[in-house]
């Protein structure tokens, strides 16, 4: 019983007031509202045995990459991980969504490693398709960023209470489609999410998006419906997703998906250019377009904020 | 390790691509004494020639003009590349009669088709 708990929060939210730009976007229960700081502040408090936390979800960081319209993407990735660093309310871990690297060679994923070492913080990877690109599949990234994890590197673990769940839908990609979970992983994951109660707040991250955001461009996983039939009895449910290097949102029973701009260079809207290719845009604009997102959960709630920021705030 | 030397690869492969587009528009228009050859240009998340149609004995170049990676898998196990990345290129030479399908592996939403025919 934690008495002075609604002030630590009122602090703690006062505190994200500085490190965040945009909008305080608050899940509930599968509601997602977009809500002032001060709304938040404000707003009641169950009583509750945990303290907040918050994690710091880093993607798509593609080291190796230097092409237009960043020559540059270890540069820029060690200024994310300096915005993490500068955050008054330091994350319990990062997330990682995958995309490490640019072609999956040691030094990339070496370089990527020393830099979040600096962090001093656990850091959890799902790997993206550029992570896949060895001769072995994927066993470059899962020997360094996937021990103890099962088949193509996914994995569970529990935290303060929530249950986050890491999947991975880029490996064994079928021609003509889009992300793929396959069997083996979604028997898992039935497995692992049978006998937890439904009040549990689940966090998932994955790659790609687990909802179809734009199928011409393969921007959606084909087995996804299966995973959120096994999450839809959950009263709050999280799901966090890269790939696309631009934040898109969407609320569906009571999930609530979202992705994470890149911290290499953005890709274009959903239509709106030839392809999905690097966003060539002036080097001025180019730190607007990159960022992280910093997760924070407070217990009794059962509400996800997450709050986006760009390289240049 | 010797940047010089992947971009002297670079030059190469431009080169040599090249010389692919011309050479397999002179296989087009006359019977060759040499190999034949026929090239699928990457572009824009695409086989730009999504079907291509060679008799036995051809070989086929891809070659990667996007500033992303690509691969060429082969649906059926028959050729994989290793990962293109831009400016890189993979040939693999058609024997026998057939359709083959294949797609890349990173992004298979891009998918396309030899078909080798006498």
């Amino acid at each position: 019983m934690i008495t002075d708990e609604p002030d630590d929060r009122r602090n703690f939210l006062k505190c994200m007031a500085w490190a965040g730009t945009g909008a305080l976007f608050a899940f509930n229960g599968g509601i997602s509202t977009s809500i002032g700081l001060d709304a938040a502040v404000a707003a009641p408090l169950k009583h509750s045995a945990s303290k907040p936390f918050t994690f710091v979800q880093l993607s798509d960081s593609h080291i190796g990459f230097n092409k237009p319209p960043n020559a540059d993407a270890r540069a820029t990735f060690r200024e994310a991980i300096a915005k993490v660093k500068a955050l008054p309310n330091q994350p319990d871990f990062i997330i990682h969504t995958g995309d490490v690297s640019q072609l999956s060679r040691d030094e990339e994923f070496d370089d990527a490693d020393q830099m979040l070492k600096e962090l001093g913080l656990p850091v959890f990877f799902v790997p993206g398709e550029h992570d896949m690109l060895d001769p072995d599949g994927g066993k470059a990234f899962l020997d360094r960023f996937g021990k103890g994890s099962q088949g193509a590197g996914w994995y569970s673990f529990d935290h303060r209470g929530v249950h986050f769940v890491a999947l991975v839908n880029v490996a064994d990609l079928k021609p003509g489609g889009m992300g793929n979970l396959g069997a083996e992983q979604l028997k898992w994951l039935k497995a692992d999410l049978a006998g937890r109660h439904s009040s549990t707040p689940i966090v998932v991250f994955a790659h790609i998006p687990l909802w179809t955001v734009y199928e011409a461009w393969g921007w959606g996983t084909d087995d996804a419906a299966e995973a959120l039939k096994l999450l839809a009895r959950f009263g709050s449910v999280t799901v966090l997703n890269g790939h696309i290097h631009q934040i898109a949102q969407k609320v569906e029973g009571r999930i609530a998906f979202h992705t994470a701009r890149s911290t290499a260079f953005p890709q274009p809207a959903p239509g709106t250019a030839p392809s999905p290719g690097p966003l060539k845009v002036p080097a001025e604009q180019l730190h607007g377009m990159l960022g992280i997102t910093d997760a924070m959960f407070v217990r009794g709630h059962d509400r996800i904020a997450l709050i986006d920021s760009t390289l240049s705030a | 390790m010797t940047r010089s030397f992947r971009m002297l690869t670079f030059q190469a492969a431009a080169l040599v691509s090249g010389a692919l587009i011309m050479s397999s528009i002179t296989v087009m228009t006359k019977a060759s004494a040499a190999a034949p050859a026929a090239a699928v240009e990457i572009g824009n998340f695409t086989f730009k020639q999504p079907v291509v149609t060679v008799k036995p004995g051809t070989t086929v170049t891809w070659a990667n003009g996007d500033d992303i990676p690509h691969t060429v898998v082969s649906k059926d196990g028959v050729f994989k590349s290793k990962v293109l990345d831009t400016g890189d290129r993979f040939s693999f030479t058609f024997a026998k009669p057939g359709q083959f399908g294949y797609f890349c592996s990173l992004h298979p939403h891009m998918t396309g088709t030899i078909i080798v025919k006498v």
